[in-house]
């Protein structure tokens, strides 16, 4: 018999968790939902765009009746449970229904903190919560002129913002001298205030209210001070109370919230709780992110998987009021320890404060330009070191590099404003998006717009535009991010069971890890296929079913399906006899184009997959080896003539950028991994965009590391300078064995860099002379068994069935 | 004359993956799964085009190598929130025999316009 889980709070903590639970175990429970709103859940932080007139009630419904109905879950709306009866583990409702459970999830929320003045219960006097309060609003500005917002934190100012666009005179109350202090400090806080007075909203700080006056309606409110403001409606917006009364009548332990554990169950383990309502670890959140993570964990739980933990949420924040651009996360403050670094520019309406402790980031408040914010946001919660990159950190992500997208304003741009170059999408399709279907993450956008979900280098913008839209606090993507739909664990994690459990195939490996698929997808299969010809070299066996077809077939696939062909060319230098061999090969198989690569090769375009070992077995016999120019591995070594003919040559740099290609030739990369040696400062092998590339100088090679020519321009970090020859392929085997042990699978250096700091890179490779040793040790080792031609085995027969049709009819 | 032609043997398509079967009509993709079913569609995604063949296959779903387009073999549906549909063709194995049905099935005009032209 099906066990049954009955749900109070019909909100999106609620349901968010129920959903989780459905993916994981949709057979588990009988499912019961008592929600005391008539409707069924809604996104409750797209309030505010439904009051500004921006949305309809109807355009944030995120579960209809009929999801109820679909998943066969029994919705008791309009029905506010009063008592639970744990010895009889059954709810009772007050119109009497009730409900027995197995388990029971509270999701109760949280109320709006009335103040108790006189006059707080006058008609006209509305707090700023629910789907009524909003319809009250808008009918009050219909028939009124003017309204009083107590509350300058961020509900407060979302309603006033929605009022005043409602045609009303609204003035904004606030105790103290700085507005949002929870989320902005001082001067931060002034832009903003500025900005909104432009828009014509009033404000009264440090004002206190004594009460509200009015006989059969609200008519005025008084201040302490004795002045007073006309008023035809009040909207107390100065705080929500987590609502834990239930919790509490039923003896469950409570203090500010309802106290839960890492797995969000409360002192009765048969209950759990999620949402606003909790207190964990001593924190009640008053945002809508963390519950997303709650949810995942609880449902985890109740679907006795029992391996997540709920450790806490870092937040951020957001103002949803149209054109104004704020992020807020953190100790924004800071404290006697701590330092700040500030970026202000008051006349261009620009304020950027980042709190540092112990060279990581704590806090942060931008205000005008947010486009960084979610980076700031993972250094924070990833708690990485900026020492290394402490000097640029206030001009953003891109100034470490150029990211190549001009507009970076995401208020100002109008609605036809291109966002994603690779797909053609404009801020108005994604934003409709959003809204429409119900979005929170990033990957929820990727999969329903195709934004940022090629090149990603517009991700800054989406998550932008996830912010602004969402406010407050849309669901970033979590700190903790599995690999993918068919696990719970992380890159980190899966690899270190690789190693630590012995795991030598991907079905060994799933099956230990619980995968929820049973052979995976298309997006774990080649990073665990990777994971393991790393752990275990020479022993694993290549999977070629988990490999991405450039990498099953060693030639990269055309739009229209054909291959494109790139023979090996040591360090860019070839012969008339290469030229010869490469141009009879091209006419033999009537290669419709013939290009030169970026990376100083030749490449055959066009070619039919039926050709290619034949191809190869031609360019193999004229002394060729596969380029690898299609693989997540080893592409080439670019170098420039060097000192054997350049008059301002230092060092035989073609020599060396041979050197380093043999000796690296073959190996997989977590992403493709490109090379160049220049014999000059002059660089005219451009190697300071290269993951790992050298530039000559007259006492030696200066090491390069980190960079990249692509979809985000990046400078290399130097890394070192060595003095010989033998020096270079040495720290140039233990930085590939360094970057093939720990970043993840498609992490080029550059990111994988900015997240473990240049400094922990140099500590393992310069500075731990025996652990440099020990990393290029076991990249020979892997090397022993990676150099083997792949064109060379296809040619002689080896997957013979792969390149052929398996039968021609007709 | 029969509407089923021999294909060749299941073994000859590897587990998790795909072969092709020329024909007038165009290149179909014959798939087979971990647990040996067999499936087959037309050789080209909804999206633009691209060889379903040539796609990392799991579960009964192929992600389609160009632009990672999901394909659900037994309907040809992409998986939500892509819309499109691959063209299905009936697939029998016998005595470890694959059967493709070829004539009598209702072929898509795209399919046709293509062939025409090829």
């Amino acid at each position: 018999m099906k066990r049954k889980l009955v749900l109070v709070g019909n909100g999106m903590a609620g349901v968010r968790t129920l959903e989780e639970l459905l993916k994981l175990a949709p057979d588990m429970y009988d499912i019961t939902v008592f929600g005391a709103e008539p409707y069924g859940n809604y996104n409750r932080i797209l309030l505010s765009p439904v009051l500004a007139g921006e949305k309809t009630v109807d355009d944030i419904m995120l579960n209809d009746l009929r999801w109820y109905a679909d998943n066969g879950i029994t919705l008791h709306t309009g029905k506010t449970v009063e008592q639970i009866n744990r010895a009889r583990r059954e709810v009772v409702a007050t119109d009497g229904t009730t409900a027995s459970y197995d388990c029971l999830l509270l999701a109760t929320g949280s109320n709006p903190f009335i103040i108790p003045v006189p006059g707080h219960q006058l008609p006209g006097v509305i707090t700023f919560r629910d789907i009524h309060d909003v319809n009250f609003m808008l009918d009050a500005a219909k028939t009124h002129k003017s309204a009083v917002v107590i509350g300058g934190g961020l509900l407060g100012l979302e309603a006033a913002y929605g009022l005043q666009k409602l045609g009303m005179d609204v003035t904004v109350v606030h105790l103290l001298d700085t507005l949002m202090e929870r989320q902005l400090d001082k001067p931060s806080a002034d832009l903003l205030r500025r900005s909104l007075e432009g828009r014509g909203l009033k404000f009264l700080m440090q004002a206190q209210t004594e009460s509200i006056l009015g006989d059969d309606h609200v008519t005025a409110v008084r201040f302490k001070d004795g002045s007073e403001i006309p008023a035809d409606l009040v909207v107390m917006a100065v705080g929500i109370r987590p609502n834990f009364a239930l919790a509490k009548q039923a003896g469950l332990h409570c203090e500010r919230g309802i106290v839960v554990n890492d797995t969000m169950q409360t002192y009765d383990p048969r209950i759990y709780a999620v949402g606003e309502c909790v207190q964990h670890r001593g924190i009640a959140y008053g945002l809508v992110a963390p519950l997303f993570e709650q949810g995942k964990v609880c449902a985890n739980h109740l679907a006795h998987l029992g391996y997540a933990r709920y450790e806490g949420s870092v937040t951020s924040t957001k103002l949803k009021v149209t054109g104004i651009d704020l992020f807020s996360a953190g100790d924004f403050n800071g404290d006697a320890t701590s330092e700040d670094i500030i970026y202000k520019d008051p006349g261009a309406g620009i304020y950027k404060k980042l709190v540092i402790k112990d060279n990581r980031i704590t806090g942060a408040v931008l205000y005008g330009d947010t486009i960084d914010g979610s980076w700031y946001f993972d250094l924070m919660r990833n708690e990485t070191d900026i020492s290394d990159i402490r000097e640029d950190l206030l001009f953003g992500q891109s100034h470490l590099g150029d990211s190549g997208h001009g507009e970076d304003r995401i208020a100002a741009m109008a609605d036809s404003a291109e966002i994603c170059g690779c797909n053609g999408v404009c801020k108005g399709t994604i934003v409709n998006a959003i809204t429409a279907n119900g979005l929170f993450t990033l990957e929820d956008v990727r999969a329903h717009t195709k934004a940022s979900a090629s090149c990603g280098s517009c991700t800054g913008l989406v998550e932008q535009l996830l912010a602004s839209t969402l406010g407050s606090d849309y669901s970033q993507t979590p700190k903790k991010k599995s690999m993918c739909g068919c696990t719970d664990f992380t890159h980190d994690e899966v690899r270190k069971a690789i190693t630590d459990n012995g795991l030598k195939t991907i079905p060994v490996a799933t099956e230990f890890l619980e995968w929820r698929t049973p052979d995976g997808c298309h997006q774990c299969r080649p990073a665990l296929n990777f994971y393991l010809l790393c752990a275990w070299p020479g022993e694993y066996q290549d999977d070629s079913r988990s490999r991405f077809i450039n990498e099953r077939v060693h030639a990269n696939i055309q739009k229209d399906g054909t291959y494109s062909v790139v023979p090996r060319i040591w360090g860019g230098v070839t012969n008339p006899a290469e030229l010869r061999a490469i141009a009879d090969v091209a006419e033999k198989y009537n290669v419709p184009t013939v290009k030169i690569t970026g990376g100083q090769r030749i490449d055959l375009l066009g070619v039919k997959k039926e050709d290619l070992p034949k191809m190869w077995g031609d360019l193999s016999k004229a002394g060729f080896v596969s380029g690898h120019a299609y693989g997540k591995s080893l592409r080439t070594v670019k170098t420039c003539v060097g000192s054997e003919w350049c008059r301002f040559g230092t060092q035989d740099s073609t020599t060396m950028g041979i050197k380093m290609e043999r000796m690296t030739w073959g190996s997989w990369t977590p992403h493709k991994f490109k090379m160049a040696v220049s014999g000059c400062p002059r660089n005219c092998a451009e190697a300071t965009i290269k993951d790992l590339g050298v530039v000559a100088v007259d006492s030696g090679w200066e090491l390069h590391v980190g960079g990249n020519g692509g979809v985000k321009v990046r400078a290399t970090d130097l890394l070192c300078k060595v003095e010989t020859m033998e020096q270079v392929l040495e720290y140039t085997a233990a930085f590939m064995q360094l970057y093939r042990e720990e970043a993840r699978y498609l992490d080029r250096t550059a990111p994988w860099i900015e997240r473990v700091g240049l400094s922990y890179v140099k500590q393992r490779i310069v500075e731990d002379a025996a652990g440099r040793m020990q990393l290029a040790g076991r990249f020979h080792e892997s090397q022993k068994t990676a150099q083997v031609d792949p064109w060379a085995e296809r040619a002689e027969g080896i997957d013979r069935d792969e390149f052929m049709p398996m039968k021609k009819v007709g | 004359m029969t509407d089923w032609f021999e294909i060749g043997a299941m073994t000859d398509i590897p587990r998790l993956g795909s072969r092709v079967v020329r024909t007038a009509l165009g290149d179909i993709a014959v798939f087979r799964t971990a647990t040996d079913k067999v499936f087959a569609l037309t050789d080209k995604c909804p999206h633009k085009g691209g060889p379903l063949s040539q796609g990392i296959v799991y579960g009964e779903r192929v992600a389609c190598p160009l632009h990672n387009w999901v394909i659900q073999l037994d309907t040809g549906e992409a998986v939500a929130p892509d819309k499109g549909c691959a063209h299905r063709y009936p697939v029998k194995v016998e005595d470890g025999k694959v059967f493709l049905k070829l004539r009598g099935t209702v072929v898509n005009i795209a399919d046709y316009a293509a062939a025409a032209q090829a």
